[in-house]
């Protein structure tokens, strides 16, 4: 799409130095630390999968068992150290076993130095990397379904949602869906996974308003999308959430099993789901880096601002949102084409006008991020139990979207808010979608707002809101963090040491050693 | 009183009290016009529009139109149906619990928590007993809220403290004295062997042990399988059933909590 909003070079030059200034202390913060979480990624991509008959992953049990041998000293020094040292002593033929032993309380964990360190050292570096390897050929595999089968016929990427908490019933509603149209299938998580500090094990089929995500789950859900897709001669998608206290684990597995979108926001889970600031932002680097690697799409959460703010009032912090993720996913190797930046059509239908200024609001995030497959959501806030109401704002938000060149459209639900879509909301939806697509795909060619109009005016102004914004975030003496911990963002006070999850953070020990993290850091072969 | 021509033979006795006897309305008084939509798991052919007129006949609808029929898929057919239905409705025979309290807007929420308590309205949460299940409480009380309402977080005016899932009792009546909790509202959604019941009594009963009762905190539960009218059988001040939105909750705590002394 051509540029309509005249943003000079000058100011979107200077909103992205802003948006540097304000996250690099972050990254620094996040290179300073490590978590419980990225911990347990490293030993998941080394191979280490399963629970015991409790349900306990391994990854957990292995940890828990290195922390409570090496107390104080273990998280700082990561536990890559310690588990191979464990295991070049030859307490144990593999990780497996000796998780097993271990949680058992029979193996002895030291911090090795010197050659032995040496010793664990690479045998940890091989470990993960075939992990990494494994990675690499799954991205491969995606690369060459996508040549073999093709991809989707268009952009944007039709995007629909299943959520029945059950795998075995997830999978015949989103082969459904894809045959109905949709290009990108996404399995929303059990409500609370967010929250849990580790990873559920197996095929589940009980779920609240959504599947917990699983390795097991994510491996039958991309198997039966593959026959979909081969049957329909074009890649199906599909998205998952790294969010929460898992992220970098979750990341992993997705990575293992090739989903090609996650749900990954740098602020999402400090803001709406409580959880610490720092561990937020240690174990998002971390997934980043691992969703750059799989080649997975992340998708931002702009949307949630606009549930809790006004659409009008908020829409530079969206904006300012985007710029800091789209900051922090290239600091952490993703390229554009993998940035699903968030926003959302969540104006108050009352306001007058409130069709131009969705449209100017989308139009920024389309000029300002011209290489973003940008993710655009429906309206939530001001759906009601007026159904044909909702259907008709459903409509409105399709045809924004196709004239500011929108490159994933989750479908809209005329039931959003009332009911748990009923097959027919579904088909509606899709036929609603269609018929925009169809009838107006193109408008924007013909499409040139008034160089003084609203609609310019309003995309300029939230851009210099935006600007002024993380003036102010810089002024704080620690930055970011004490713009969240004084409520800056969607009004929520997060202060860097409440929150769920501190007790699994620590800052690095000089001689902390992570394979993954010195993997991923190096350029890929 | 509404006057309708024809009323089917022992339909409706006049009304005992004040009320209305009413049909839906389509265009015309009486006329008793009503629209639904539907699927049914048949492929779409003849068969399938008959059965959907069957469907509307069998729930009142006479006659019935289908004006609409689309496959949906192979196995599924979707269908609009107009017709008409003799019922009578009588509005002195609805039975509704109303609200004891006005429903509050967002603002109106923090306003009367400044002029009645002068300070922040403190507010202890969490899911106890064994029950994992948040998702209740996180509805009510995380920002991110539920039904399009922001949860009870989202008031400056009202500070939250969400202990979350699997508190102990002690704990919660522990943490509700040193947060001087106005109101501690309780989730519960395993109802295996009464637990929810159970655990609601040792938590009122936990309560009533711990403080005099002018400073003991509302007590507040919700769940999806809990009997409105059960309050003061569990010792609490309140039962919120399915469906209860967080500016209910809300504004129940403004109107109830003692103000300030």
């Amino acid at each position: 799409m051509s540029a309509k909003l005249g943003l000079p070079d000058e100011t979107v030059r200077r909103a992205r130095a802003l948006a540097a200034r304000v996250g690099a202390p972050v990254v620094e913060l996040a290179k300073a630390h490590t978590t419980v979480a990225v911990e347990r990624a490293t030993l998941r991509l080394a191979g280490l999968a399963g629970a015991d008959p409790d349900g306990t992953p391994w990854a957990n049990l292995l940890l828990d068992a290195v922390r409570s041998g090496l107390g104080e000293d273990a998280l700082p020094h990561g536990v890559a150290l310690p588990v191979w040292d464990a295991l070049v002593r030859g307490e144990a033929d593999d990780l497996g076993v000796l998780a097993q032993k271990a949680a058992a309380g029979s193996v002895r964990f030291r911090l090795p130095a010197g050659v032995d360190a040496e010793r664990a050292r690479s045998a940890a570096r091989q470990q993960v990397g075939h992990g990494l390897a494994r990675v690499d050929a799954r991205r491969a595999e995606r690369d060459h379904l996508l040549a073999t089968i093709g991809d989707a016929p268009r952009q944007p990427w039709i995007y629909l949602i299943v959520a029945t908490g059950d795998i075995h019933e997830d999978i015949p509603q989103a082969q459904a869906a894809a045959r109905e149209g949709a290009d990108v299938i996404a399995v929303i998580r059990s409500t609370g996974q967010s929250l849990l500090d580790y990873v559920p094990e197996g095929a589940t089929r009980e779920g609240f308003a959504g599947t917990y995500a699983t390795q097991e789950n994510f491996r039958l859900m991309r198997a039966a999308l593959d026959e979909t897709s081969r049957e329909l001669g074009r890649y199906v998608r599909l998205t998952n959430y790294a969010s929460g206290l898992c992220m970098p684990e979750i990341a992993v597995l997705a990575g293992l099993e090739r989903l090609d979108m996650m749900l990954n926001d740098s602020m999402y889970g400090i803001l709406f789901r409580d959880i610490n600031p720092v561990r937020t932002f240690v174990d998002q680097r971390f997934s980043r880096q691992v969703h750059a690697r799989a080649g997975i799409v992340i998708n931002t959460g702009e949307d949630n601002y606009l549930t809790t703010a006004d659409a009008i009032e908020a829409a530079h912090t969206v904006t300012t949102s985007q710029l800091l993720n789209e900051y922090f996913a290239r600091e952490a190797g993703l390229s554009d084409d993998l940035l699903g930046l968030g926003h959302a059509f969540e104006i108050d239908p009352a306001v007058p006008d409130s069709f131009r200024l969705e449209l100017a609001h989308a139009l920024l995030a389309r000029e300002l991020f011209p290489d973003a497959p940008l993710k655009w959501m429906p309206p939530t806030r001001h759906m009601t139990g007026d159904v044909f109401r909702g259907y008709l704002l459903d409509g409105f938000f399709n045809l924004a979207g196709a004239l500011t060149g929108q490159g994933i459209l989750l479908v809209g639900m005329m039931t959003e808010a009332v009911v748990t879509p009923f097959l027919s909301d579904r088909d509606l939806a899709l036929q609603n979608v269609r018929y925009v697509l169809e009838a107006a795909g193109r408008l924007h060619e013909d499409f040139h707002p008034a160089p003084d109009g609203v609609i310019v005016q309003r995309a300029h102004r939230v851009l210099a809101e935006s600007i002024d914004l993380m003036e102010r975030i810089c002024e704080h003496e620690h930055g970011l963090l004490d713009a969240i911990a004084d409520g800056t963002f969607g009004l929520m006070r997060r202060p860097a040491d409440g929150g769920r999850g501190l007790e699994g953070v620590a800052e690095r020990a000089p001689g902390y050693h992570n394979p993954a993290t010195e993997l991923l850091e190096e350029e890929p072969a | 009183m509404t006057q309708l021509s024809d009323p089917p033979p022992g339909a409706a006795a006049p009304p005992s009290r004040e009320g209305r006897l009413v049909r839906p309305y389509g265009d015309t008084t009486g006329d008793g016009m009503v629209q639904v939509s539907f699927t049914l798991p048949l492929p779409h052919d003849k068969v399938a529009e008959g059965a959907a007129e069957q469907l509307a006949h069998k729930m009142g609808m006479d006659p019935a139109m289908v004006v609409h029929a689309k496959p949906m898929g192979p196995d599924f057919t979707f269908f609009v149906v107009y017709g008409k239905v003799r019922h009578l409705v009588d509005t002195a025979a609805v039975e509704v619990v109303e609200r004891d309290y006005p429903l509050l807007g967002s603002k109106e929420i923090d306003l009367a928590i400044r002029e009645r308590l002068r300070r922040r309205l403190v507010v202890v949460g969490a899911c106890i007993g064994t029950d994992a299940h948040t998702v209740g409480i996180d509805a009510i009380l995380n920002i991110k809220g539920f039904a399009g309402e922001k949860g009870l977080e989202y008031h400056r005016e009202i500070k939250v403290v969400n202990l979350g899932a699997q508190v102990a009792v002690p704990r919660l009546v522990e943490v509700a004295l040193a947060e001087r909790a106005d109101a501690v509202l309780v989730s519960q959604v395993v109802t295996q062997r009464d637990a929810h019941l159970l655990n609601t009594r040792e938590m009122s009963a936990a309560f009533r042990e711990a403080c005099a009762p002018e400073r003991r905190p509302l007590l507040v539960v919700g769940g999806p399988r809990f009997d409105e009218r059960m309050a003061g059988e569990l010792g609490v001040d309140r039962i919120f059933a399915r469906g209860t939105t967080p500016a209910e909750v809300a504004s129940y705590l403004v109107h109830h909590v003692r103000s300030a002394a």
